[in-house]
């Protein structure tokens, strides 16, 4: 720094607008890095009534999980059937 | 057990290697044996920056494919004693960085080694998932700049959702942060992101500052690690870093302004 800086217009203050930006954009990337599909749920739901043509479960007997691996996404399905004796007492 | 790290950021030129370089002179000084592994196939320079690029035989990817044994590859530092270093292969295809073959070479420094460091490439790709994916600690270097800063949130991601610890669902990498070239007294001014700034944003622990300095380069040139360059502000901080990484309670230095003489103010000058 020199005698001239003295004279030079004063600071711009862009860490500021930097921080600012950065703020938005990393918020903005972290959310759509850990969201699901939008149509997850409305699959879960689906699913669900299909096996219960067949086979009475609930809710909480269906989950469906989404996972990544590289390019390759990956749906992951667990039915859990009631044993036999479940079946046989509702029938 | 041995402890694998990985020196990362996303960003290219941020400084990876000159930390790695340091990193793993650092932990050797204070007695660990440490190895010092380049990932950056087809653009190996961890050889060039610790000064051994002429001792180069063989490299990690002629260890993957039985070419060569670990002992034939790796090389012994002529400075520091507990010192070894791999070098990335310089002309081979990527995609010979295996899964199985990193793991093989980690299983077996394991066997001998304290700390392995390693230097991850710029980018995302096969290489800088490589170098991540077995590691325990991660120092995420960073600069106080736009594009640096997002991509070392980018990689702080990778980390969390790829590595194997992640996968396994393990205990997390544990992630430090290194912000590099900072310069304080255009923090001051409010021309650059200051430490808090980019601590608030990446929310991770700060492992340690490396103000901005000439003597990178001059060390670089020389192929001396800049931790080894004991009057420095650079090497100071490096030495700080590491004796906090082991544990150690040390404020952080350089994050002020130095006071210039009155003449230096005048005419100018570093």
């Amino acid at each position: 720094m020199g005698i001239f800086d003295y004279f030079r217009s004063p600071p711009s203050k862009s860490a500021a607008l930097a921080k600012e930006r950065l703020q938005i954009i990393v918020a903005h990337e972290r959310g759509s890095r850990r969201s699901s599909p939008d149509y997850l749920p409305v699959l879960k739901k689906e699913l669900l009534e299909v096996v219960r043509k067949y086979v009475p479960i609930d809710q909480s007997q269906v989950k469906v999980h989404l996972d990544r691996e590289g390019d390759c996404e990956i749906l992951e399905l667990n039915i859990t059937l009631p044993d036999e004796e479940q079946r046989l007492g509702q029938r | 057990m041995a402890t694998v790290i990985v020196v990362t950021s996303g960003k290219g030129g941020v400084g990876k290697t000159t930390t790695s370089a340091s990193f793993a002179t650092g932990l050797a000084q204070r007695g660990y044996r440490t190895a010092v592994i380049d990932f950056d196939v087809g653009l190996r320079n961890l050889d060039l920056i610790m000064g051994c690029e002429r001792r180069v035989v063989y490299d990690f990817i002629n260890v993957i494919n039985n070419e060569a044994n670990l002992n034939q590859a790796l090389i012994r530092d002529k400075r520091v004693e507990n010192l070894y270093i791999l070098p990335a292969s310089q002309t081979r295809d990527k995609e010979a960085l295996t899964k199985e073959g990193v793991e093989k070479i980690l299983h077996e420094l394991k066997q001998s080694f304290d700390y392995i460091v390693c230097d991850s490439p710029a980018g995302i790709e096969r290489g800088a998932l490589m170098s991540l994916y077995f590691a325990d600690e991660a120092l995420v270097v960073t600069n106080p700049e736009v594009s640096s800063v997002r991509d070392s949130d980018r990689i702080l991601g990778i980390l969390a959702s790829r590595s194997r610890r992640a996968e396994q669902g393990d205990e997390p990498v544990k992630e430090h942060l290194v912000l590099a070239r900072y310069a304080p007294e255009r923090a001051d001014r409010g021309d650059m992101l200051g430490v808090d700034d980019v601590l608030e944003i990446l929310g991770i622990s700060l492992l340690g500052v490396i103000p901005e300095s000439p003597t990178v380069l001059q060390s670089s040139n020389a192929g001396v690690p800049v931790i080894l360059e004991e009057g420095s502000d650079a090497g100071a901080a490096y030495s700080d870093l590491v004796d906090r990484f082991l544990g150690k309670d040390l404020p952080h230095r350089f994050l002020v302004t130095q006071k210039k003489g009155f003449l230096k103010r005048l005419f100018g000058g570093n």
